[in-house]
């Protein structure tokens, strides 16, 4: 059903800090491999290994360069998945009902065998995070690793998103937003979350962490005057000395 | 975004096919030979089906394509699959029991009439809803989509049906069209995405560090979101199609008009302003995508 849960019993998502995201694509890396080999379909590339390489990724690392008036640029790397939006565009436009978000922990999937590849979801979503996938022609997403998050298979320790597991930097953070005590929420809490595009009204539940400030080196000092002064040379130099000066 | 050639074909047929439904609908005369009634009606139905079918070209998966009629209570496109297979089943209805009975039932012309318009209104609706494409996110998308549809139907109608003197009519629908169309492209002058409020700055909400630049894409080649909603290769001609659309959509129907009105030919060749508008519509189609600009392309480093 393509109508949106008017709330969520859970807030499932991400909080993504950059202020230590590294930018080695790590994240986008692992998040291909474990959903084109665990997923419903795999998720699919065209021209793997030959010129025109092309193919469906459900996490992209973009990178900012952000210039201050008073200060030089700083890189700013920015991964970007699915928000898992409380108003998400992408599941009430969908005209099958293949795009829905779950009430039990507001998740927003797409059920494949429903999905006729109409494509108007990826046009609704600002945020660039469906993808058409090339072979299977059906619309791909994050789908925030539900096939881990509540595996009774899987060693405790990787029950989180392959994206939040693999981050080298700790970057990445998975909870519950709805739980005041859960790692996210704390995030949150102390450093403040950026909602991306709020004028498009989706209200994401996927938070960046801002950069935190950077330190401003104080401007140069000016160069130390020679105020001592030259000691007086004797004999060669002495002599040297007093004939260059009446060269003048 | 990308102009897609089956939706852009979709959305003009679709159009002169269901304004010409609204039409007959309503009334308009046609000579009461069963055989002209089955003609004209398969114009209009015509027009609309294959509209219809075009439309699922452009699907990943067709055969699954009667899936979307089950969404309605959120979704436009649903809504749009529903009025549009409504709407023919009414006036395939009409149709018949005016060629068996020779007389038209007007509640059911006007069922049909009204199936038409909410057609045509939620095929534009499904553009117009999309807050990520300021230029197509306005209440002037469906005035211009439904005066289109009115235009283009008109000038079919006139051709193949036996209104009296229809040429008058047809050029003031042709430039009451166009005149919509031209607040369309004035606001969406100023609608443009750098205007919408959304920016590099708020995408990343990075702005209150400074100005946000694209150093470096995710990946060297395109994607799906860059080939679909961050394409600019159709804008290359836009001012020439603009012309043309212009030329060959409103002054070659009017001038036509005008010369079939005043030199008393057969209203047939009204078939030939009807075809020239037809053909301008599909310039002004692919602009509508071409020149559309998509919030996402700012995480591309376009607009």
């Amino acid at each position: 059903m393509t109508s949106l849960p008017a709330s969520t019993g859970k807030r499932l998502g991400l909080v993504i800090d950059l202020d230590t995201c590294v930018g080695c694509h790590a994240c986008a890396v692992n998040c291909k491999e474990w959903n084109t080999s665990a997923g419903a379909s795999p998720l699919s590339d065209v021209d793997a290994y030959g010129a025109d390489v092309s193919g469906a990724w459900l996490n992209r690392i973009h990178t900012f360069e952000v210039t201050p008036e008073d200060a030089p640029a700083q890189i700013v790397h920015f991964p970007k998945s699915c928000l898992h939006c409380d108003d998400a565009p992408c599941v009430t436009v969908c005209p099958t009902g293949a795009s829905y978000k779950r009430p039990e922990d507001g998740i927003v999937l797409v059920n494949e065998d429903l999905c006729i590849g109409c494509g108007l979801c990826a046009w609704s979503c600002p945020y660039g995070a469906r993808e058409m996938d090339p072979v299977e022609n059906v619309m791909k997403k994050c789908t925030l690793c539900v096939d881990r998050i509540y595996s009774e298979t899987l060693p405790e320790e990787d029950r989180i998103p392959a994206c939040v597991r693999t981050c080298p930097s700790s970057a990445r953070h998975f909870g519950d937003f709805n739980d005041p005590e859960s790692t996210v929420s704390q995030l949150l809490a102390e450093r403040g979350g950026i909602d991306l595009m709020p004028e498009m009204e989706t209200r994401p539940v996927n938070k960046y962490l801002p950069p935190r400030p950077k330190t401003r080196s104080q401007p140069a000092a000016a160069p130390a005057t020679v105020s001592a002064p030259v000691p007086k040379a004797d004999g060669f130099l002495g002599w040297l000395d007093a004939a260059l000066d009446k060269l003048g | 975004m990308h102009p897609a050639v089956s939706v852009i074909f979709f959305t003009v047929t679709s159009g002169a096919g269901f304004g010409m439904i609204f039409l007959l609908g309503l009334g308009f005369p046609v000579d009461a030979s069963a055989l002209r009634v089955f003609f004209v009606a398969l114009v209009g139905g015509g027009l609309a089906v294959a509209g219809l079918l075009a439309s699922t070209f452009h699907l990943g998966h067709p055969e699954r394509a009667w899936r979307a009629l089950s969404q309605w209570r959120s979704s436009w496109l649903s809504r749009e699959g529903i009025a549009a297979i409504v709407t023919l089943v009414v006036f395939g209805i009409y149709v018949l029991i005016w060629m068996m009975t020779g007389s038209r039932q007007h509640f059911l012309g006007l069922l049909a009439a009204i199936g038409a318009a909410t057609t045509v209104f939620t095929t534009s609706m499904i553009y117009a809803q999309l807050k990520t494409v300021p230029q197509w996110n306005s209440r002037l998308t469906p005035l211009v989509y439904g005066a289109f549809a009115l235009g283009s139907g008109w000038l079919l109608a006139s051709a193949v049906g036996t209104h009296e003197a229809p040429e008058l009519w047809g050029i003031a629908l042709v430039v009451l069209a166009w005149g919509a169309k031209w607040f369309w492209w004035a606001r969406a002058g100023r609608a443009r995405l750098a205007d919408s409020g959304s920016s590099p700055e708020t995408a990343t909400g990075l702005g209150f560090i400074g100005k946000v630049r694209l150093l470096e894409r995710p990946h060297t080649g395109e994607n799906y979101l860059t080939r679909e909603m961050v394409h600019r290769i159709g804008r290359k001609h836009a001012a020439r199609l603009r012309m043309l659309a212009l030329l060959l959509g409103g002054a070659a129907p009017v001038v036509i008009l005008a010369i079939v009105g005043l030199s008393g030919a057969p209203s047939l060749f009204n078939l030939l302003a009807a075809v020239s508008m037809l053909i301008g519509l599909l310039a002004e189609r692919w602009l509508f995508f071409a020149e559309a600009e998509h919030a996402v392309s700012l995480y591309y480093g376009h607009r």
